[in-house]
């Protein structure tokens, strides 16, 4: 599984309900699934991955996370999980409102745009920089948003939630793996991950 | 739905099957009828493949759809030339696993394979009902369904599934009796037709009643409607069409002919193949039967009948496990009636998945070969036998 994701994991309390919008291969879900006996649902809006998570035995919805998430009551989900797809919304701050209206408890995790390499591809060379995080072109990206690590922390300080956990983590050389970074993460982390509430 | 039944070219198949028949609902205990009116005795064709397991765990009921029947897969005689209607969904080793799995399908009350109908004996006159017979609902036809499995036993399904009118069963079935459901699967189906949908059905049974043969729906001791049945086979299976079907199938390429023949003979393939398709239809289905399964499709609507005009009320009783399935060119049966349906189901916080499968065949597409579907339906039954199975061993 995914570095991230097994974060991620690691902060889900067993036995909880959990939403994970863009679920991809549904490999986070069958986890929890199994090891932490969690009551998943995901949301993907790819035909072929839809199919591959129902198939695999879990309860998976093929949709548009930004019209899926209106049909749940208040408070339906314990945690809702939004990993690696932020930089592809097109209403952030709406989107996260509405999360912390369905869940207790949501967690994002997105690609940090202030890694040094990226910093130093803008300086040095003058392009719109990529990595193995962001890898595409200008002209074919889906990530839409450009999300620094201390970005976030603003953001959600305007959204008016509860920062109660985060996490910047170093992927550079393994997908599967990866490292903590607690100096300078902003600067040396691939990706942030967070965890935020409701103030109310 | 069409007859697409082939072959399965796996070769793979369960083989011989024989059409059972059971009288049930005899006086004093007729079916109470969603119209109020009492019909008893009633007769069920019923068919089933594989074998029940020793704690009856393992029951799964197949639903057809308009033109369906019991005759969900296999063959009756070593000569027959085609299987049943879902032979490529139903078989050892299959989506539906007869060796896995105790498959049930019954052809539908009104219905004319073998279940009373309005071609049937009215035991009050000694001849067919015609149009005697009581108006039938979508829940009269799982009501009949009930008492089948009452008869064989049964009191748990494992699952319950069917496309179209089959597929309203299906959600019949999850708020009628929830207990009895521990997952169901509605394919291209919806929780109350369209005015697009029942324009088509209109459309087929004014055809059928404009017919002279049809003399008031008593015209089993004289020459039957076939023209008029046949027009309503031939809307009916463009509506299971798709303009890209179609399309590709036949485009305005001529039958047999190099230009047009400048009358009204038929010129086209489409044209061709539609006569063909309803003069096959004629040869085997009452005109009657057409009329009144239709009218049950165009009545059925979930939410009045189960929720207030709701469906999220509707599907408060229900319990079971769905899988929701759409077909993207089906558009008798659009996508966003699935949505909808899928909608109502998350509002009630129920285990519920969807997939849209991308399709060019229209609504057929849940009768023709579909790896997709086959491998989505066949997990999905896996789940929830294995997830059935844990719960008995705690």
């Amino acid at each position: 599984m995914r570095y991230d994701l097994q974060i991620i994991a690691s902060w889900i309390e067993p036995g909880s309900r959990v939403l994970d919008l863009g679920c991809g291969h549904g490999d986070l879900l069958n986890f929890l699934k199994e090891e932490k006996q969690v009551s998943g649902t995901g949301i993907e809006n790819s035909e072929e991955l839809a199919a591959f998570c129902i198939e695999r035995g879990l309860q998976v919805l093929q949709g548009d996370i930004n019209e899926e998430i209106l049909d749940y009551q208040d408070n339906w989900f314990d945690y809702v999980i939004l990993s690696q797809t932020l930089q592809q919304v097109y209403r952030p701050d709406w989107l996260l409102n509405e999360l912390l209206r369905i869940g207790g408890r949501v967690i994002v995790s997105f690609p940090n745009f202030s890694h040094w390499s990226i910093r130093i591809q803008l300086l040095l060379k003058g392009y719109a920089p990529k990595n193995p995080q962001l890898p595409f072109d200008w002209y074919n990206t889906p990530n839409i948003r450009v999300i620094t690590i201390k970005d976030f922390r603003r953001f959600i300080r305007k959204i008016g939630c509860r920062l109660e956990k985060e996490v910047a983590i170093d992927t550079s050389s393994h997908d599967l793996q990866g490292k903590i970074i607690s100096f300078l993460p902003n600067l040396r982390a691939t990706y942030g991950i967070f965890l935020v509430s409701r103030t109310d | 739905m069409s007859e697409y039944t082939k072959h399965d070219t796996s070769g793979n198949s369960v083989g011989l099957v024989e059409k059972k028949f059971v009288t049930l609902a005899d006086s004093p205990n007729e079916i109470v009828l969603d119209s109020g009116t009492r019909l008893g005795p009633i007769t069920l064709a019923y068919e089933t493949l594989g074998q029940l397991n020793s704690d009856r765990s393992n029951a799964i009921l197949i639903t057809h759809a308009l033109s369906g029947d019991s005759h969900m897969a296999g063959y009756y005689t070593q000569e027959d030339s085609k299987p049943g209607w879902w032979e490529i969904m139903i078989g050892p080793g299959k989506a539906i696993d007869t060796d896995q799995y105790f498959v049930i399908c019954s052809n539908v009350l009104g219905g004319c394979m073998g279940s009373t109908g309005p071609s049937s004996i009215n035991p009050a006159t000694g001849r067919q009902f015609g149009l005697d017979f009581p108006l039938i609902t979508i829940g009269d036809m799982v009501k009949a369904q009930k008492l089948l499995l009452d008869h064989l036993g049964i009191n748990q399904l494992l699952s319950v599934i069917g496309g179209s009118i089959g597929g309203m069963q299906v959600l019949e079935w999850s708020v009628r009796y929830p207990e009895m459901v521990a997952s169901a699967i509605p394919l291209a189906t919806t929780t109350r037709h369209s005015a697009l949908a029942i324009a088509f059905n209109e459309i087929g049974r004014q055809a059928i009643m404009a017919d002279p043969n049809w003399a008031g729906g008593h015209y089993y001791q004289g020459k039957f409607p076939d023209t008029g049945l046949a027009v309503a086979r031939m809307v009916g299976h463009v509506t299971y069409l798709s303009d890209e079907a179609m399309r590709i199938k036949f485009g305005r390429r001529l039958q047999n002919k190099k230009d047009l023949s400048f009358n009204f003979d038929g010129d086209f393939q489409i044209e061709s193949y539609l006569r063909y398709q309803g003069n096959k239809f004629v040869r085997r289905f009452d005109a009657n039967s057409f009329l009144y399964i239709s009218k049950a499709g165009d009545y059925f609507d979930l939410g009045s009948k189960f929720g207030d005009d709701s469906d999220v009320l509707a599907l408060a009783s229900a319990t079971a496990r769905f899988l929701v399935v759409s077909f993207t060119s089906d558009w008798l049966y659009p996508t966003y009636q699935s949505k909808a349906l899928v909608k109502a189901m998350k509002k009630n916080g129920l285990d519920v998945s969807f997939c849209e499968i991308k399709a060019d065949c229209g609504h057929d597409a849940f009768l023709l070969p579909n790896p997709r579907l086959s491998s989505l339906v066949g997990k999905f039954l896996e789940r929830i036998y294995r997830e059935r199975s844990g719960r008995h061993a705690l």
